[in-house]
């Protein structure tokens, strides 16, 4: 296929973008000594392909009544979708040196009533698709006409909230609302199909009348030239099966599911921090010469 | 400096130790092997650690359908999305159809801090207390955990195990007796009742001790049963001390606080404080910072004690 220099230049800002969400989402959770590296980095080229090219939304008007909505239902993700917000606008850069500290609007999760471009809480995983399943109705009752875009991740799926909100997406006809499962093929503790098997993951959603296409999550061209596909089918609503790596852009965290919580220590910050700037090759700050200590996993 | 333990780890020591002897014994989880230490388990009885994978609600009726089997479950998950999540199967599949499942809410309260509201399990005494047939536990040390752990294997019925990862001290002498439905009696007084249960039991010990500096000789109460109450020391407290300050990781409605007032208010009348999280969301905070935001301290219990055992004179 022939990329046009178009083309080929969004891309690079794409590539650019990521990998400074990357680095500045990893010193965010190397300060607080809390955070989920691992399903942060799988979704990164997801979340930015989304921000920078596909939602139709205005930093400065984040409330707009026809704005598209994202939601971001694996919420443990958050330090990904915020500093992916920081650097779409919607708050100051600044604000992410916060997270998880006391009184921060940066909790652990995402709160729709303190950080703005947020647009339901998650956390506990399998709500995202149901709050969607209710908006992309309410775009058409209301004649609006946004769309919207959910970010499951793959271990999510098996909580059955997901499947009657299936259900109810197909039976909608909603076209309106597009899922992308981040298919990293790891969860907490083992792989997915090693805890509770996911495969034939697209008949799945086939079966619940949902259009499919299975994209390589980390391929901006693909990601581009899917996402202007939606809805793949009028009337049906849309599921993107992201291939995807856990831990991507860091060549030890990468597949591991050790890096699911796991908080990086020194000498891994500044190896990650290296890697990273290899692929863009601007400089970082230096980690700071203290104790790390992994704080909660759930 | 006191050490402190994660009772999470008495809680599968001796788990470990039954099920080597009961091969009844088994554990369903939800992609909580980690968070539930049962990492252990899992290598030494693999075949018995069902992983349902992240889904609650089946979780809570697969464990059901293991003890219509025969079987002693020990359903493990994070408290907040155990409770929350399987509350009909827990009122449906495991209370009122009576099946002997054990529920074990792991890191309850506000332990996972920074994660939020989302992942605090404030409410669960409050649910589960409304359902019938449903006794709850809330051990406070490592000691009261074995023997919670314990009891639960040996006892026929549903039961709800409240353990947090949170670090506590040992509150009760290597020979106490852990009871279902009996207070521990951890200091004696007579001029105010300190009742608390789980990580705060500690923080009232050291409220008496700060009590005791001003003259208040301050009764200490572990009621780690939360249901069936102790009816009996909560009303002997009432008539012998004549107030009494309640002190829980939860919501003021609903739990501890709401349990030993029912049983004043309706036989023996006299003034409470009840400390716990007032009604609202955490705000972003460490475990430790919201319990000192909350002021479920040693000087907040002091505070309230003080003030209720002022305003009588
Ligand atoms: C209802 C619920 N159960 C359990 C958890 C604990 N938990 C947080 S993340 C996670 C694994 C998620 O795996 P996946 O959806 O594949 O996300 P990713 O691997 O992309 O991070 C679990 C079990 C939770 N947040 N909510």
């Amino acid at each position: 296929m022939k990329i046009d220099s178009n083309r080929q230049e969004k891309i690079a800002a794409l590539s650019r973008l990521a990998t400074k969400v990357r680095r500045r989402d990893m010193q965010m959770i190397y300060k607080a000594k809390l955070g989920h590296i691992g399903g942060d980095f799988s979704a990164t080229d997801i979340l930015v392909t989304l921000y920078s090219e596909v939602l139709k939304i205005d930093p400065k008007a984040p409330n707009a009544p026809d704005r598209d909505r994202f939601i971001l239902s694996k919420g443990h993700c958050a330090g990904a979708l915020y500093t992916t917000l920081a650097f779409a606008g919607f708050f100051p850069e600044a604000e992410l040196d916060t997270f998880v500290e006391p009184l921060s609007n940066l909790n652990g999760h995402p709160n729709r009533n303190k950080v703005a471009g947020v647009e339901t809480n998650t956390g506990p995983l399998g709500h995202g698709l149901p709050v969607a399943v209710g908006t992309s109705i309410a775009a058409n009752l209301t004649g609006l006409g946004y769309r919207v875009f959910v970010i499951t991740g793959d271990g999510e799926l098996q909580e059955g909230s997901n499947w009657e909100a299936a259900m109810a997406a197909a039976h909608f006809k909603l076209d309106n609302l597009t899922v992308i499962v981040d298919r990293n093929r790891l969860q907490q503790g083992d792989g997915t199909e090693q805890t509770n098997q996911l495969d034939p993951l697209d008949d799945k959603w086939r079966a619940f009348g949902w259009s499919v296409r299975e994209v390589d999550g980390h391929d901006y061209n693909n990601l581009l030239d899917t996402f202007a596909q939606v809805p793949f089918e009028p009337g049906k609503p849309s599921c993107i099966i992201a291939n995807t790596h856990k831990g991507q852009g860091v060549s030890f965290m990468k597949d591991n599911v050790a890096w699911h919580h796991k908080v990086p220590n020194d000498a891994e910050y500044a190896a990650a921090l290296k890697e990273l700037d290899a692929l863009d090759g601007v400089a970082a700050p230096k980690p700071a010469n203290e104790e790390v200590e992994v704080k909660v996993g759930v | 400096m006191t050490q402190l333990y994660d009772c999470r780890d008495a809680f599968n020591e001796k788990l470990l130790e039954l099920a080597a002897k009961d091969s009844r014994i088994v554990t369903v989880v939800n992609d909580s092997v980690g968070s539930s230490k049962l990492n252990q388990f899992r290598k030494e009885f693999s075949t018995r650690l069902i992983n349902v994978g992240i889904a609650e609600q089946n979780m809570v009726g697969v464990g059901a359908g293991l003890a219509n089997g025969g079987l002693i479950p020990f359903v493990c998950g994070a408290s907040p999305f155990l409770t929350g999540r399987a509350l009909e199967q827990i009122k449906a599949d495991v209370a009122y159809s009576n099946t002997n499942v054990k529920l074990c809410g792991m890191s309850s309260g506000m332990a996972y801090g920074e994660l939020g509201p989302t992942h605090h399990s404030i409410e669960d005494m409050a649910w589960l207390r409304a359902i019938a047939n449903l006794t709850i536990i809330v051990p406070a040390d490592p000691n009261e955990t074995a023997q919670a752990v314990s009891a639960a294997a040996s006892i026929n019925g549903p039961m709800f195990l409240r353990i947090s990862r949170l670090g506590v001290p040992q509150v009760h002498p290597a020979d106490y007796k852990f009871e279902i439905g009996k207070a521990a009696l951890l200091r004696e007084g007579r001029d105010v009742t300190l009742i608390a249960n789980g990580v705060l039991v500690s923080k009232a010990l050291e409220a008496a001790e700060l009590l005791a500096a001003r003259g208040i000789q301050a009764r200490v109460l572990n009621m780690a049963t939360v249901k069936p109450l102790d009816k009996e020391a909560i009303l002997k407290a009432a008539a012998e001390t004549g107030g009494i300050v309640t002190v829980e990781e939860h919501t003021i409605f609903g739990g501890l606080g709401s349990a030993v007032a029912e049983v004043v208010v309706t036989n023996q009348p006299v003034p409470m404080r009840i400390l716990g999280v007032p009604g609202v969301f955490a705000p972003t905070g460490s475990a430790e910072w919201l319990l000192e935001y909350f002021g479920l301290t040693a000087q907040g219990i002091f505070d309230a004690a003080l003030e209720l055992t002022g305003a009588r004179v």
